[in-house]
């Protein structure tokens, strides 16, 4: 099972709290977590990534062990943590300043 | 016994205020949709309880919201059950995409960006919704980069009509200091085929065709600030407003300048008069003197504030030029609030109210015509827009 953190406003959109748990079939990437999570939660369509381009929104990073996971390929297999649900997959709003 | 319910949006929430038809004791509802900005909502005019909000954020996007229910719950139109032959959601209800194919619609150009140089067009947010005088399941959306959408299921789905962008003129539209938005749409109660709009900064359109085809409507507007001050295109008409009973007949408060129309828009004249400074962003008209009309003043297209920091709403009874400061119950000194284009709105009871929101987070209400005033709220978050429903 893949866990999966949403920020607060993801959240309240797709009615949930705390984490989410996705079934994702292998190889498990940032694209197979956020079809999986659209699939699910249809109200974030187009909230994480653009419609169209299916682009990572401008504003959104994504990390997960630690590591910044924002620029790597949307078809890039995640670590094994994520993929056994060890450690979860992090959708961050990026803020700048205080 | 009548009744009203005021539809605040802010950059933080909506908020649903509802008064009977007295209108001085309120019940405030929400925030629903808390830390969004909702830049509109609005209610059908066939089915008062059907509300359309348009709930967006830099961070995540554009979300169309629909309440069934007065404002007492909500959903997301796309966000239920897929559909799809793979049986995948559809979620399409805040997906706006621009008309690209050559049967319907005109190749994506570019647009005008600030300095100068050719831009291509990126959907960024609905300023306004404006529900059918006819159906409560079609709905019209004005969108950042500016074009307009429709849906006839209940906001589910949009589609553009790309007439309006495939106009021939959109390399020469560019964005206003608020982003290049289309942030008026006007139904013709008397000709279905009939709509008009308004962008920042391009200008007014009308389409007589019912969104097929659009043609500018700028004749008459004289903007100092480009280079051909009567240009076709390239006005920062920053609102319009028209009495639905008597269609045709449209009043605009330009960046600077207050203007009125007799014939649809075919041509404009000045109506400023004397006001005290003619910028401003709201205008609206009264519910059964469609002479008289309302503007707030702003100081400045450098300077968004009262003058003098006095809140003051001038009416003109007199269909423009002739016009009278109203500061009963408004505050009169140390005031530098803005009010914004889309947060003014008449309710249709007998004695007309008056609202606007600004952007310090109050919420006046005039039950008297504008006469006297007094505020419903005070301390909102920064006031986007304001729709009023009368209801029975």
């Amino acid at each position: 099972m893949i866990r999966v953190v949403l920020p607060f406003h993801l959240r309240r959109l797709a009615q949930v709290d705390g984490e989410v748990e996705l079934e994702v079939a292998s190889p498990v990437t940032q694209r197979a977590i956020l079809d999986a999570l659209e699939a699910k939660y249809p109200a974030l369509c187009g909230t994480i990534r653009d419609h169209d381009t299916m682009k990572r929104r401008a504003f959104l990073r994504f990390f997960a062990c630690e590591e910044d996971l924002t620029h790597e390929s949307p078809d890039a297999p995640l670590p094994e943590a994520v993929v056994s649900g060890k450690e979860p997959f992090m959708v961050i709003g990026a803020i700048a300043g205080g | 016994m009548s009744k009203v319910r005021v539809l605040v949006g802010t950059k933080k929430g909506a908020f649903i205020l509802t008064s009977d038809g007295k209108r001085n004791k309120w019940e405030v509802e929400g925030p629903h949709f808390t830390g969004w900005e909702i830049y509109h909502m609005k209610g059908s005019p066939v089915d008062p309880n059907r509300i359309y909000a348009s709930q967006t954020s830099g961070w995540f996007g554009q979300i169309i919201q629909r309440s069934s229910d007065g404002g007492k719950t909500w959903e997301t139109p796309g966000g239920g059950p897929g559909k799809s032959p793979q049986g995948w959601p559809t979620g399409e209800s805040n997906k706006f995409v621009y008309d690209t194919s050559p049967e319907t619609g005109k190749p994506l150009t570019t647009h005008q960006f600030y300095d100068g140089t050719q831009h291509p067009w990126e959907f960024k947010r609905v300023w306004h919704l404006e529900p059918s005088l006819t159906d409560a399941e079609t709905v019209y959306a004005g969108v950042e980069d500016a074009a307009i959408f429709r849906s006839t299921d209940g906001a589910k789905s949009w589609q553009e009509l790309p007439g309006l962008r495939g106009h021939g003129t959109g390399p020469k539209w560019q964005p206003g200091a608020g982003g290049m938005c289309l942030h008026t749409i006007i139904l013709d109660p008397s000709n279905p085929n009939r709509i008009w709009i308004a962008i920042s900064a391009a200008g007014a359109f009308r389409t007589d065709d019912g969104g097929i085809t659009w043609k500018p409507i700028n004749k008459g507007l004289k903007s100092n600030y480009i280079p051909d001050p009567e240009a076709e295109i390239g006005h920062c008409v920053h609102h319009i407003a028209m009495n639905p009973k008597r269609p045709g007949v449209l009043f605009m408060q330009k960046h600077w300048d207050v203007m009125r129309s007799d014939n649809a828009g075919d041509q404009w004249t000045e109506v400023s008069g004397n006001l005290p400074t003619d910028f401003g962003f709201a205008i609206d008209v009264h519910a059964h003197e469609p002479e008289t009309i309302y503007v707030v003043p702003i100081k400045s297209d450098s300077e968004h504030f009262p003058p003098d920091g006095k809140l003051r709403v001038y009416r003109s009874k007199t269909g423009g030029n002739e016009w009278e400061p109203l500061t009963k119950g408004l505050p009169q000194a140390n005031c530098y609030v803005d009010i914004l284009r889309d947060a003014m709105a008449v309710d249709t009871l007998d004695e007309c109210g008056i609202y606007f929101g600004t952007t310090g987070g109050q919420v006046y209400c005039s039950a008297d015509a504008g006469d006297t005033w007094s505020a419903i709220v005070e301390h909102l978050p920064p006031v986007l827009s304001v729709e009023v429903q009368t209801l029975a």
